[in-house]
């Protein structure tokens, strides 16, 4: 896993690109460094996938640069392929064949030789946790499997840099873990990874640096402590049962904001124990009773309204007034 | 490995692939091979007594005085052109089903050789092509055609359906790409199995009406069965040889540029 590159692994200036009159990516600009995990995070239609095709080869830009280990993307779109690979949103695998055949065929692809090709699919099936149903057509392995094989299927060659596009989307929580737990040990052995989420759970728990897509635009870039530090705090929610009930909540809590008709007040703060247990207490000594309480901590929708000013309207939204 | 000897390998490689699929899953297969064989049989047993009466003389068998049997050697040419189309609307099916599928967009971000993806179709279904020839020519042999061709005559008749089969699956192949459904892909390639009928395939083309007739021999399908015909069963075919080549040669250089800039163009789903 050594190349003579020095300097940024992926480099991208002023990339744009355009269906029609639909502007898809509307000059970004980004750099991710060797060996780090570099995550995309935005909504549905932000142009996340967009940016990987373009990064992978398989469509071109209409105007920016696009370096990779310093090839040129347009001029050496080869060297880029050498280097690179990746598994994308939906199944990328061959469904009449099986597995193995899977393996083997990249193996094949990547010129691996015979035996070295076999072995490889061996080891990335037992990795994978495939070796029981290595000999099953891939038609009958269920979304986990068919991601598993997907990305087992991508590290065959061992590249050097690995596009994954939302990888996680639609997979069981434990699934979820796997993944990230595989991403982990790539980014361990050395390869620079290029992620996109639609979680900022996700970008938390893997990434270095994360980049926030809105439009086609990037409107915020940093490591997550970073981004956080935009996102104003959380807060907490409270539910009375009658409006005199709020009125008296409301003249005492001072709260940021009250809805009559939900019978709900909202006040700031992260939910920490002990300010939760105060407020309880001021509540309890003043005789009002509380319905119901949740505390609502940061998440992808508080990171868009602070940076964006319109919420994440792609994501159900929780019903706050 | 140079850049020749690692397209070549590439190509192997996705025939391998396309081979696996044919054996896998060999109902595309079985009707590809099954329905020329049907047709010959329905053109001989239900057609052939009525039609090879009014061949006058153009067969070998006419002067024995069996019509069927003068039909079958008249029409198995014809029908082996039929064969090939049968074939090609496989292809179309199977380059549309690939193309819409995800491991196509896998191939095109690897570093492997640009036309492989493609070449392992053409080479898969040239070997479908073969066999469905093969079977083809042994239920006419068990029919009663007796084909008068010596080795040389063999090899010319070889030579020729693998030129024309080329060519027809190269645009087959244009065909499946240039939709982006495989409904459509296998509705593309249905002139393919017509215009032998518009042409020598079935009947001489002097029992056409003018503008029919006009349209039939110059066809690009006529000359080839002419030919075919010709070296089968000995029936004068003149310069149609050259000119069927030059069609091959012509459909598969057009059809391959085609495909190739389709390949490039097609992005991803």
């Amino acid at each position: 896993m050594t190349t003579n590159h020095t300097g940024p692994t992926i480099q991208v200036h002023g990339l744009r690109k355009s269906y029609g009159r639909q502007v898809v990516l509307d000059g970004i600009d980004f750099e991710i460094a060797q060996g780090t995990v570099f995550s995309m995070l935005g909504p549905n239609g932000a142009g996340k996938t967009t940016t990987v095709q373009i990064l992978s080869t398989l469509i071109s830009p209409d105007d920016g640069h696009v370096f990779v280990e310093g090839h040129d993307l347009s001029r050496e779109p080869d060297a880029v392929r050498a280097a690179i690979g990746v598994t994308g949103q939906f199944s990328a695998t061959d469904r009449f064949l099986t597995g193995e055949e899977n393996l083997v065929l990249m193996a094949d692809l990547r010129h691996m030789g015979k035996r070295e090709g076999r072995r490889r699919a061996a080891e990335l099936l037992d990795r994978f946790d495939l070796a029981e149903a290595a000999g099953k057509p891939v038609s009958t392995y269920s979304g986990g499997m068919q991601r598993r094989l997907d990305l087992a299927m991508t590290l065959v060659g061992d590249p050097r840099i690995i596009f994954l596009d939302e990888p996680t989307a639609g997979l069981d929580p434990r699934s979820r873990r796997t993944m990230w737990q595989i991403v982990r040990d790539l980014v361990a052995s050395g390869v620079t990874i290029f992620l996109t989420t639609q979680y900022l759970e996700e970008a938390d728990h893997l990434a270095d640096r994360i980049a926030v897509l809105d439009h086609g635009k990037l409107v915020a870039q940093g490591t997550a402590a970073e981004l956080k530090r935009l996102v104003p705090g959380g807060h907490i929610s409270l539910q009375f049962t009658d409006a005199a009930v709020l009125e008296k909540a409301a003249l005492l809590l001072k709260p940021t904001s009250r809805d009559d008709e939900a019978l709900t007040l909202q006040l700031p703060g992260g939910g920490d124990v002990r300010s939760l247990k105060s407020m309880l207490d001021r509540l309890a000594e003043a005789g009002i009773e509380v319905d119901g309480l949740t505390v609502h901590t940061p998440d992808l929708d508080d990171v868009f309204l602070a940076l964006t000013g319109h919420p994440d309207t792609t994501q159900p939204q929780e019903a706050i007034a | 490995m140079n850049a020749l000897a690692y397209s070549f390998s590439d190509s192997a490689t996705m025939l391998r692939r396309q081979l696996r699929h044919m054996v896998r899953y060999p109902s595309l297969t079985f009707i590809v091979v099954g329905m020329p064989v049907v047709f010959l049989l329905l053109f001989v047993f239900v057609f052939g007594g009525t039609l090879g009466a009014g061949l006058g003389g153009v067969a070998r068998a006419s002067g024995t005085g069996d019509s069927r049997a003068a039909y079958l050697e008249y029409v198995t040419p014809g029908i082996l052109i039929m064969t090939l189309a049968a074939v090609v609307q496989g292809t179309a099916i199977s380059v549309a089903m690939d193309m819409t599928g995800g491991v196509v967009a896998r191939f095109r971000t690897m570093s492997i050789s640009r036309a492989s993806v493609l070449t392992g179709h053409v080479l898969g279904s040239m070997v479908q092509a073969a066999i469905s020839i093969a079977v083809l020519l042994a239920v006419a042999v068990l029919l009663g055609f007796r084909p008068s061709a010596g080795p040389m005559e063999w090899l010319g008749v070889i030579g020729l359906l693998a030129v024309a089969s080329i060519a027809l699956i190269w645009l087959a192949v244009a065909l499946g790409m240039v939709t982006n459904s495989v409904e459509a892909a296998s509705n593309l390639p249905m002139p393919l199995i017509l215009l032998p009928f518009i042409g020598s395939g079935f009947v001489p083309t002097d029992s056409m009406p003018g503008p029919l007739k006009l349209f039939a021999e110059y066809q690009p399908f006529t000359p080839i069965i002419e030919t075919l015909r010709g070296l089968l069963t000995g029936t004068a075919f003149g310069n149609d040889g050259l000119i069927a080549v030059a069609w091959c040669v012509a459909v598969a250089a057009v059809s391959y540029t085609w495909a190739m800039r389709l390949y490039e163009r097609h992005s991803v789903h």
